[in-house]
C-alpha cells in the first residue's frame, strides 16, 4: 500500500472533472493506496464529499499567510513541503496550465525526477507511459526516485468512484514568502464555455469551416453534445479561430471520449494533439483524406450538410 | 536586455517515419531529418523583437552534439546575436534534470535578464524551463503567450490558461519563461540568411569548461529510464458510414452511444 498525494485543481471553487481520473490513478492497481488530496487556501469542507467519492481519505488544505492563489512559486514550495510532511510515495497532478507551471519546480526543489503528460501511471512500479515525438512513439519511463512525481494528461484515465471516509486537515508549511511572481489578473478571452482540455467531447472545425462565423454551426452541435469546440492550425492561421482553440502538436493536447473532426485533413501535427481520444469521427468531402486512415468512423460528406443534420438528430 | 534562449535539435515529426532501434529502447536515429524544436523558434522570435524594442542582445544555447551547431546557426540567421554549443560525451543520455543542470551552469557564466525556453520539445516533457528556474532560484512562468517589457526590474507576462483565458503575471527580472506557440509569427529564414552566419565562430563548452560534475548529468546522472518503447499501431482505418445523410447520422449516433461516447 502506497501513500499518494494529488494536487487538486479548482475552477470557481469547484473541483474540475479532470481531477477524478488522477484520483483514480492515485488509488493504484490494487485500489488500496491511501490518497491525500491537496488543495490551496480552499473551502475544503465544501469539496470534501466530491473528493472522498473518488477515494481521497485526507483532504489537506494548504494554507499560508501569503496570497497562495496568486503565487505559483509559493504553491510549488508549499506542495514540496506537504509531500515531505505527509511522507508520500508519489505525488500526482494534471498536465494542465497549473500542473505545467508547478510540477517541474516541485521536482527541482525536491531534487527528484518526474514524468510529464502520462496516459497511464503505475505507482508501485514507479513508471508512467507517455507519448514522444508528437505521439508517433510511446515510452514507458521508470523513475529512480524517493517520491514519484508525475503529471497526467487530462481525461486520459477513466475516473471510477470509490467512496471512502475522509477528514479535512489544514497544513501551514513554513516556506519563505518572498514570491517573485504575482498573478495580477485573468483576462477573459474565451468564447468557449467549456475548456478544451477538460471537455468530454470535442467538435473541431478545420480550414473547411471557411469563416469564423461558421463556428456557430459547430457550437450549436457542441452544445447538445456537452462538447467544446476546437480548431485546426490552418483554421487558426486563417484567422477563423483564436490560438487558444487550436488542437495539435503546437496547440492543445486533448483526450476526450469523443472527437469529431469536421473538415480537417488529418495531418500528423493535428493528430499529435488528439490521437488518444477514445472515439474519433472524421467528416470530410475527400474520400482519400488522411483522416480516414486514422479515425474510427468516417463520413464522406460536406460539413455544412452533415453537421446540421447531426445537430437536428440530437435535438 | 540580455536574453538567453535555450533551443533543441529534434527529429522533424512531419519528415520522418519513426522506427525503433535494434535494442528497442530508442528511435532508429540514423537517417532522421532534424530541425529546431518548433516552440524554440517562437522563443527566439520573441527575444529578437524585445531586443529590437529595448536594445540588448540575444544568445542561443543548446546542449547537443556537433550536429546541433546547425540549429544555432539557423536561429542566428533569424537574428540571434550569439550562439553557444554545450557539448561533451558526459552529457549524452541526460534526462530533463540533466539538461537543466547543464543549462544552469551556462546561465551562471553569463549575466542574463531573461531566459527563454520553449513550452515543450519532442518528448513533450515541458519540464526543462521550470526545473532550470527552480535550480537557479529564479521566478518562472510557463505557457507564456505575451511579454510586456515595461520596466527594468519587472515585466508583465501573459499565460495561456484554460478556457481561452489569459492570466497576467507580474514577474521580477531576471526570470525564466517558457514560450507557447502563437505568441508571435516567427520570421522566415532563407538560405541567404543561413549563408551569412555560416562562418561565425560558435564556442563549444565541455563539462569541465562549465565546472559540471559529470556524475550529475548524462546517463550517469539520469534518474529517468526508458524501460519500454513502442510505435503504436496505426489501426485499421475508419469504418466508413454510408447511405443517405439521415442513415449515416443514425448509424453514427448508434455507434458512439454503444461505445460510451455519448451519455
Ligand atoms: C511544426 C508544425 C506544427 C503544427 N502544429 C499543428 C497543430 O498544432 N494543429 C494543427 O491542426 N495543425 C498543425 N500543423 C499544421 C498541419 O500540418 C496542417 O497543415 C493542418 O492541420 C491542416 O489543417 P486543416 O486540416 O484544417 O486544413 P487542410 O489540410 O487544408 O484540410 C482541410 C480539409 O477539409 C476538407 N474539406 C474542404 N471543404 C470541406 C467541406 N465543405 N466539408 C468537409 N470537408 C471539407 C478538405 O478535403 C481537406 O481535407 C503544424 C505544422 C507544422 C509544420
Ligand atoms: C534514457 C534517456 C536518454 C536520453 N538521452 C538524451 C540525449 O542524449 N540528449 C538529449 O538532448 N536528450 C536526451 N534525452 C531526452 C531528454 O530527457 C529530454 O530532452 C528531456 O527529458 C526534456 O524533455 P523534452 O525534450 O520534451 O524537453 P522539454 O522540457 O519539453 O523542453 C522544453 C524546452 O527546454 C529546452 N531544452 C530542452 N532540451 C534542450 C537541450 N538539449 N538544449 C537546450 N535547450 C533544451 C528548450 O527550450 C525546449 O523548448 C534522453 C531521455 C532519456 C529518457
Amino acid at each position: 500500500m502506497a501513500k499518494t498525494g494529488v494536487l487538486i485543481e479548482l475552477g470557481d471553487g469547484k473541483v474540475k472533472e479532470t481531477n477524478f481520473g488522477v484520483l483514480t490513478a492515485a488509488r493504484g492497481a490494487s485500489g488500496d493506496n491511501e490518497v491525500c488530496a491537496f488543495v490551496m487556501n480552499a473551502d475544503a469542507e465544501a469539496i470534501k464529499s466530491e473528493l472522498s467519492a473518488y477515494g481521497a481519505s485526507k483532504i489537506v488544505n494548504i494554507t499560508s499567510s501569503g496570497d497562495l492563489g496568486a503565487s505559483p512559486d509559493l504553491q510549488a514550495a508549499s506542495l514540496a513541503a506537504a509531500a515531505k510532511e505527509y511522507g508520500l510515495d508519489a505525488l500526482l497532478g494534471l498536465f494542465s496550465a497549473t500542473g505545467r507551471d508547478i510540477f517541474a519546480r516541485v521536482a527541482a526543489i525536491m531534487d527528484e525526477p518526474m514524468i510529464s503528460d502520462c496516459i497511464s501511471v503505475d505507482i508501485d512500479g514507479k513508471t508512467g507511459v507517455k507519448s514522444h515525438f508528437s505521439g508517433k512513439t510511446f515510452a514507458t519511463i521508470k523513475l529512480d526516485c524517493g517520491i514519484m512525481l508525475a503529471t497526467v494528461r487530462p481525461n486520459a484515465i477513466e475516473p471510477a468512484e470509490a467512496s471512502v471516509d475522509a477528514e479535512v486537515i489544514s497544513f501551514s508549511p513554513s516556506v519563505e514568502n518572498n514570491s517573485t511572481v504575482k498573478i495580477i489578473e485573468v483576462k477573459k478571452g474565451g468564447t468557449e464555455k467549456l475548456d478544451l482540455t477538460e471537455a468530454p467531447v470535442i467538435v473541431t472545425g478545420g480550414r473547411a469551416i471557411k469563416a469564423s462565423e461558421n463556428y456557430k454551426m459547430l457550437e450549436e452541435c457542441a452544445a447538445l453534445l456537452g462538447a467544446a469546440v476546437g480548431a485546426s492550425r490552418a483554421a487558426v492561421d486563417a484567422g477563423y479561430a483564436p490560438h487558444s482553440m487550436q488542437v495539435g502538436q503546437t496547440g492543445k493536447t486533448v483526450s476526450p471520449k469523443l472527437y469529431i473532426a469536421c473538415g480537417v485533413s488529418g495531418a500528423v501535427q493535428h493528430f499529435a494533439g488528439m490521437k488518444t481520444s477514445k472515439i474519433i469521427v472524421g467528416i470530410n468531402t475527400d474520400k482519400d483524406a488522411p483522416i480516414f486512415a486514422k479515425c474510427d468512423y468516417g463520413i464522406v460528406g460536406d460539413i455544412f450538410e452533415v453537421v446540421p443534420a447531426l445537430t437536428e438528430a440530437l435535438r | 536586455m540580455e536574453i538567453l534562449v535555450c533551443v533543441k535539435r529534434v527529429p522533424d515529426t512531419a519528415e520522418n517515419e519513426f522506427e525503433l532501434n535494434s535494442e528497442g529502447n530508442d528511435l532508429d536515429r540514423d537517417d532522421l531529418v532534424y530541425s529546431v524544436n518548433e516552440w524554440d523558434n517562437y522563443a527566439v522570435e520573441e527575444a529578437i523583437q524585445i531586443v529590437d524594442n529595448v536594445g540588448g542582445s540575444v544568445t542561443v544555447v543548446t546542449v547537443g552534439d556537433d550536429e546541433s551547431e546547425e540549429v544555432l546557426r539557423r536561429e542566428m540567421a533569424m537574428g540571434a546575436n550569439n550562439g553557444i554549443l554545450l557539448s561533451d560525451d558526459a552529457f549524452e543520455g541526460s534526462d530533463g534534470k540533466g539538461i537543466a543542470t547543464i543549462l544552469k551552469a551556462e546561465v551562471e557564466k553569463g549575466k542574463y535578464d531573461l531566459i527563454l525556453t520553449g513550452a515543450q520539445a519532442d518528448e513533450g516533457a515541458g519540464q526543462v524551463g521550470g526545473m532550470l528556474a527552480a535550480m537557479l532560484d529564479l521566478p518562472y512562468a510557463s505557457l507564456v503567450n505575451k511579454i510586456e517589457v515595461d520596466g527594468d526590474s519587472t515585466i508583465k507576462v501573459g499565460r495561456e490558461i484554460e478556457g481561452g483565458n489569459q492570466e497576467m503575471n507580474e514577474i521580477d527580472l531576471p526570470c525564466v519563461l517558457s514560450i507557447q506557440t502563437g505568441i508571435n509569427e516567427p520570421r522566415y529564414v532563407g538560405i541567404r540568411g543561413i549563408r551569412k552566419v555560416a562562418q561565425v565562430e560558435i564556442p563549444v563548452k565541455s563539462a569541465s569548461d562549465l565546472g559540471i560534475d559529470a556524475s550529475n548529468v548524462g546517463e550517469a546522472g539520469a534518474k529517468t529510464k526508458r524501460v519500454d518503447y513502442f510505435v503504436p499501431d496505426l489501426g485499421e482505418g475508419a469504418e466508413m458510414l454510408e447511405g443517405s445523410t439521415d442513415e449515416i447520422i443514425a448509424q453514427l449516433i448508434e455507434r458512439i452511444k454503444s461505445k460510451g461516447g455519448l451519455a
